[in-house]
């Protein structure tokens, strides 16, 4: 389609989606993107377009769609509240490196700056929490920009970009030509990788006894799982994930020792103020994962595989950043490698993990008390799927128990908002994750609370027959908070009871299936069910009300004021 | 030296000439709480290149990493960051006093000779006089000024040179 030829800013628009390989958009019409929906009507078999109930939902779906699929998630709106209702996913995307393009009506160029009907500054708005925005007043410059905007989105450290398209550029005829964006000169996004860095992390890490792997989800990103596998067995080094890395490594491999941070392992938080060097690969020190900064990993060396200059020495100094393309870096520092054991030092995590199984896990997957708990039905479900289903989460101790006690067998199979720790992200996200792998089961693990904070999607869900399988862990608590008033302030449950409606009927009204459970002994048979069923299924599953994801490290201490017991 | 400590820098930006760059890299500034002494934007020695000079209070660690954010800005060519000594920096004042203090005794002209300033404008009510100098300079020239009545006072932002031969922006290549 390099022929020049005469159409609509908004035909252009679209055969500039296909250019790039769309071909799934998450949106929902209005006013002032009228003529580009209208455009869609003709290209609707080249570009499936699944209407949302809400454009929060859009981003979180096209959210889940991008990380299931390592594809750019694409999202369309209206102006004015259109646009300002995708914010909270953009800033979501933006800070879990998430690609997607935003696309948003504007109102006409000569109406700009007059307060016109649904008119938002949304470039402005949205400025501090994208990669880029832009504005686009001229049917000319529509392939131009999206070749940009995709450019931008999925290069480098990826992260969602916002086009802003007034209706006067939607309307007017272009000579549409599209030519794929390679670079920008003001844009670097993989920096050069230091030579001398390379061999300097290889030499640190051949000399070290106790060699720690911290691993993130920019291994992912890079698609470098293969990569890291040769890295850390080479070199015999442990490894532990950052929860957006929860399904870089497979969970059977000898090597992975579990997760890092607030509600982390053991072993793992432990071993980070053990280790003589600490491989930092793809991840970013995230307050939840490091804790007290004062105290940590003081005694170790630290390498930073990174492909963000920003974040060598943001929140811990490193010793070695080694810039550039984990999926390069890794290969180059694995090279000069020496073959090393540390048997001692990996079997060392594994006494420290075991007596947190004994102490937390056990009781709570392998539970007998009178309430179901909700690392039980997280287990049942993992195991139910041969740890072979994409995981999705919401936030707070759904999120968390997800994470830990899901496995998880191939990468991209744990979807979760990390960094902005959104609640309603799961339910749309797990329904983008399903539609653009639907080969894969899907299940959502998300909390009465969250799933309230999006369910209309359930009616995008119906509409679109996406097959994804939701259990609600319903404690009827904001369970978190609830969590964190019993232990910080003093039992005061101030504003976390949730008187709920009842989901199943919610579900049915939808014409989605679902069941209640409120009994250990219905639970294996409702999980077969769901599983078995074919189209989206809504589990719910009373737990224990004051179920609580332990251990705990306490917001800013570290691992020796861990909270193991209640 | 103590790295909290909070120093001077002159913070200078290569840019696209782009709409909406100036919010984009103040509010880096902003989110971390930097209050920006003085701001200005030219075009560089290279064509299509603007170039801000921005000065601010920080400590060594926190300008370093406010240096990056802003390179990470997609029209952000590149961003450096100097202490004073490294750098060579003028600002412009301009000071209108009443032309009867002028006219009162030589004290105001021989402060405009001793300062290396000039007068500008002269009319019946007031002069307008012009300094360019360093910070301190303009600010010795204020207090001596004061006395004698200062009507209006305005300062630009700091303009600022490498002491480096050309634009230092090597790593880019200009097409």
């Amino acid at each position: 389609m390099n022929k020049k030829e005469s159409v609509s800013g908004s035909v252009s628009l679209l055969m500039s989606l296909i250019e790039e390989g769309t071909d799934t958009i998450f949106g929902y019409p209005g006013g002032q993107i009228m003529p580009v929906f209208d455009a869609l009507f003709d290209y609707r078999q080249k570009l499936k377009h699944i209407l949302v109930r809400h454009e929060q939902g859009a981003v979180h779906a096209a959210q889940g769609y991008a990380r299931a699929s390592g594809k750019v998630g694409v999202v369309l709106v209206t102006s004015g509240p259109g646009a300002t209702n995708t914010i909270t996913g953009v800033a979501d995307a933006m800070i879990d490196s998430t690609p997607l393009v935003v696309i948003s009506g504007q109102v006409a160029s000569p109406l700009l700056g007059t307060d016109a009907f649904q008119e938002v500054d949304i470039v402005g708005i949205a400025q501090p929490v994208t990669k880029w925005s832009y504005q686009v007043r001229k049917a000319d410059e529509i392939a131009w920009a999206v070749a940009q905007a995709f450019y931008i989105a999925a290069s480098g450290r990826p992260g969602p970009v916002l086009l802003d398209f007034t209706k006067d550029a939607q309307s007017a005829l272009t000579n549409h030509y599209y030519e794929k964006c390679t670079s920008i000169r003001s844009y670097v996004p993989v920096p050069k990788t230091d030579r001398e860095s390379v061999r300097k992390a290889a030499e640190l890490i051949n000399s070290a006894k106790k060699p720690f792997a911290l691993v993130g989800q920019g291994v992912e990103i890079g698609n470098a799982e293969q990569e890291l596998i040769d890295f850390i067995e080479k070199a015999q080094i442990p490894a532990a994930w950052t929860l957006l890395g929860a399904s870089v490594m497979p969970f059977d491999h000898p090597l992975n020792k579990g997760m890092l941070g607030m509600h982390g392992n053991l072993a793992p938080n432990q071993k980070t103020n053990e280790c003589d060097v600490l491989v930092a690969i793809g991840m970013r020190f995230d307050d939840r994962v490091t804790g007290d900064l004062n105290t940590y990993a003081k005694q170790a060396r630290i390498i930073h595989f990174d492909i963000d200059p920003a974040e060598v020495d943001k929140n811990v100094d490193v010793d070695i950043p080694v810039l550039g393309d984990v999926k390069k870096t890794l290969p180059a520092v694995t090279k000069l490698l020496k073959q090393a054991e540390h048997d001692d030092w990996i079997e060392s995590f594994d006494i420290v993990n075991g007596e947190e199984h004994e102490k937390v896990t056990v009781n709570e997957i392998y539970c007998d008390r009178e309430y179901l708990t909700m690392g039980e039905v997280v287990r049942r479900v993992s195991e139910k799927t041969d740890n072979e289903a994409i995981i999705v989460t919401d936030v707070g101790q759904n999120q968390m128990m997800a994470a830990r006690y899901t496995k998880r067998r191939f990468p991209r199979s744990f979807i979760s908002s990390g960094g902005l720790g959104t609640m309603g992200f799961g339910l749309p996200a797990a329904m983008g994750a399903k539609i653009a792998r639907p080969d894969r089961t899907v299940c959502l693990f998300c909390g009465d609370g969250g799933i309230q904070m999006c369910i209309q999607e359930l009616g995008t869900i119906m509409q679109s027959n996406v097959k994804v399988k939701i259990i609600v862990l319903n404690n009827k608590y904001l369970g978190m908070v609830r969590q964190w008033q019993e232990i910080f302030f003093n039992k005061r449950y101030s504003e976390t009871p949730m008187l709920n409606p009842d989901f199943v009927k919610i579900a049915e009204a939808y014409r989605i299936k679902g069941r209640h459970v409120t009994k250990r002994d219905d639970l294996d048979a409702a999980i077969s069910e769901m599983l078995e069923h074919n189209g989206a299924y809504l589990l719910v599953v009373d737990v224990e009300k004051k179920g609580m994801v332990l251990p705990m490290i306490p917001a800013g201490m570290d691992v020796s004021n861990v909270i193991m017991e209640k | 030296m103590n790295i909290n400590a909070q120093i001077l820098y002159t913070v200078t930006v290569y840019s696209e000439n782009h709409v909406g760059l100036l919010t984009q890299i103040s509010n880096i500034f902003t989110r971390r709480f930097i209050n920006i002494e003085s701001l200005t934007v030219s075009a560089s020695a290279i064509k299509g290149i603007h170039k801000f000079t921005i000065t601010c209070y920080s400590d060594s660690k926190s300008i370093e990493k406010l240096v990056r954010q802003i390179e990470k800005k997609i029209d952000v060519l590149t961003a450096y960051y100097y202490l004073e000594d490294e750098i060579i920096s003028r600002e412009i004042a301009l000071f209108k006093v009443t032309t009867s203090a002028l006219l009162a005794n030589s004290t105001v002209e021989s402060l405009v000779n001793k300062y290396n300033a000039k007068i500008i404008e002269v009319n019946n009510l007031y002069t307008v006089i012009e300094k360019t100098g360093g910070k301190t300079e303009i600010r010795e020239l204020f207090e001596e000024l004061e006395p004698y009545g200062i009507l209006q006072f305005v300062r630009s932002g700091s303009v600022s040179i490498t002491r480096s031969k050309y634009e230092q922006l090597s790593d880019v290549t200009m097409c």
